[in-house]
């Protein structure tokens, strides 16, 4: 077999496909969090960065590409994956014992089905604004006075409905499992683990979930007003 | 059998038995109650006296694969409640003794569950997919004759450790059939690494490693999703580091062999 269909379609190269694309996109849900965190600065901040994204250019979409590429790889082979482990067990034992699988790993598909469908809504809701026609003008006029589109007011007014706040938190919650188990089983896949720092490598995967989680989730509890401190960091 | 000892206090369990007339039949659990269990007894000795009992009242005994009852062969087989190998750490079946179980226990016992170990009868199962990726590549060659000089080849001591702990797997399948995905990884990695560790084993380190994952690609085993069941029951306890190992061993292989120089050699001296 060439490299290429080894990949594809040995068992392992599908894992290292899996946890490669699961590690681009690790990066990437950590440099966007990082990028949202900006909400809590004065909307000239998040306007700005949001000017020098687009200003990227080709570079922006060709990086846009390359994600969804990730994202089609990732959800391919994890469909090809499951289909193959059902298969491989037609049937089942009379009693089910689990002697250490974690919840999170034994539920990463229906975890991810939910991140997916987020995922579809967020880039509808957020990135193509559909039934926000308003989003995409250019109202905001930064200090050196371009004027860019107002990311921050979107941001205010996309998480001031409560049925939209909630489904994110659901969302980055069920991501942040998701990860609880990938962070540490991607860096088994990679062949890069052993148990002389597994330990430290859990331990991280639990903070970074519960910080990814918490972080992400503080944007829309301070929109909505229900955050003590933070709520008054946002500018109406 | 074991001595009885008069401290012992005998008691009572009901076996709980995948019973499967041949590999295509139907099979289904029937209930054995046991009555005065000796604690002392091992799990396939019970199973022996049960036996005894169906064969006196003309009913077939049930099947199940047992060898060397030492824990080194890797033929006793049994899903006990759930777990490979029942509920011991580091043993194989036939190193489980009823003073694990209590009185009034029910007992389920299954076969290894994986689409790639057919069941051929009860508790037996065909674990030729075992053999088949091992002659894929699970060897090494050597010139035979006279026995070398010992340590003519220096090993390091940590090499040397890691490759005894890879070659202590007995190929029992325990790890497949504790795998959610009925996954052959532990037992490929053991065997790919109990070469690949040593000098002996570079030569067809590559060739090795490539061959056994085919091979147990074809034969229906499910993928490795790092949830480390196996490693659980493993009674050897060799690590899933192997797994960790050989992922990466394969991906070295598949770069090394793709971009290896190609030698003009072969042509014939003219």
């Amino acid at each position: 077999m060439n490299l290429l269909a080894s990949l594809f379609q040995s068992s392992i190269g599908k894992k290292l496909l899996m946890a490669f694309t699961g590690l681009v996109l690790f990066g990437f849900v950590t440099g966007h969090l990082v990028g949202n965190l900006q909400i809590f600065l004065p909307p000239e901040k998040i306007n700005a960065y949001g000017l020098l994204l687009e200003s990227l250019g080709g570079a922006l979409w060709l990086i846009r590409l390359f994600l969804l590429a990730c994202v089609v790889i990732h959800i391919w082979i994890a469909i090809q994956l499951t289909i193959e482990n059902r298969a491989a067990r037609p049937t089942g034992y009379g009693v089910d014992h689990t002697s250490r699988a974690t919840l999170a790993s034994r539920v990463m598909a229906r975890t991810g089905i939910v991140v997916l469908a987020f995922l579809v809504f967020h880039l509808a809701h957020f990135t193509i604004r559909i039934g926000h026609p308003e989003w995409s003008e250019h109202s905001y006029r930064l200090a050196s006075g371009t004027a860019v589109r107002d990311v921050y007011t979107m941001v205010v007014q996309g998480f001031s409905n409560v049925g939209v706040s909630i489904f994110y938190i659901i969302a980055v919650g069920l991501l942040s499992y998701h990860l609880s188990h990938g962070i540490v089983s991607m860096v088994q896949s990679l062949g890069l683990k052993n148990e002389r720092w597994t330990r430290g490598l859990e331990g991280f995967a639990v903070i970074y979930c519960w910080g990814y989680f918490l972080l992400n989730a503080a944007i829309p509890l301070a929109i909505l007003g229900w955050l003590p401190v933070l709520s008054g960091l946002i500018h109406r | 059998m074991v001595a009885e000892k008069p401290s012992k206090k005998l008691f009572s369990v009901t076996l709980r038995v995948w019973r499967q007339a041949g590999p295509a039949a139907a099979g289904k659990f029937v209930e054995y109650p046991a009555a005065n269990v000796n604690p002392d007894m091992s799990f396939l000795e019970l199973i022996d006296v049960v036996n005894d009992g169906l064969t006196v009242k003309g009913d077939e005994p049930i099947a199940f694969a047992h060898d060397c009852r030492e824990g080194i062969c890797g033929t006793c087989s049994c899903t006990i409640n759930g777990k490979p190998h029942g509920p011991g750490h580091g043993i194989a079946t036939c190193q489980l003794y009823m003073r694990s179980f209590q009185e009034g226990d029910v007992i389920t016992v299954e076969p290894f569950r994986a689409k790639a170990f057919p069941i051929q009868r009860d508790l037996v199962t065909d674990r030729a997919a075992f053999d088949k990726i091992q002659q894929a590549g699970g060897f090494i060659s050597v010139r035979t004759g006279a026995a070398p000089d010992a340590n003519a080849i220096p090993v390091p001591k940590e090499d040397a450790d890691l490759a005894m702990d890879a070659a202590s797997c007995i190929g029992c399948g325990a790890c497949v059939a504790a795998c959610k995905n009925a996954s052959a990884m532990l037992f490929v990695a053991a065997k790919v690494s109990q070469f690949g560790l040593l000098p002996q084993g570079q030569p067809e380190r590559d060739r090795r490693v490539l061959a056994m994952v085919q091979t147990m690609d074809e034969a229906g085993f499910g993928n490795c999703t790092n949830q480390y069941e196996c490693s659980a029951v493993c009674p050897k306890n060799i690590t899933h580091d192997f797994i960790a190992r050989l992922n990466r061993d394969y991906v070295a292989a598949l770069f090394r062999t793709r971009f290896q120089p190609v030698s003009n050699a072969g042509g014939g001296g003219g």
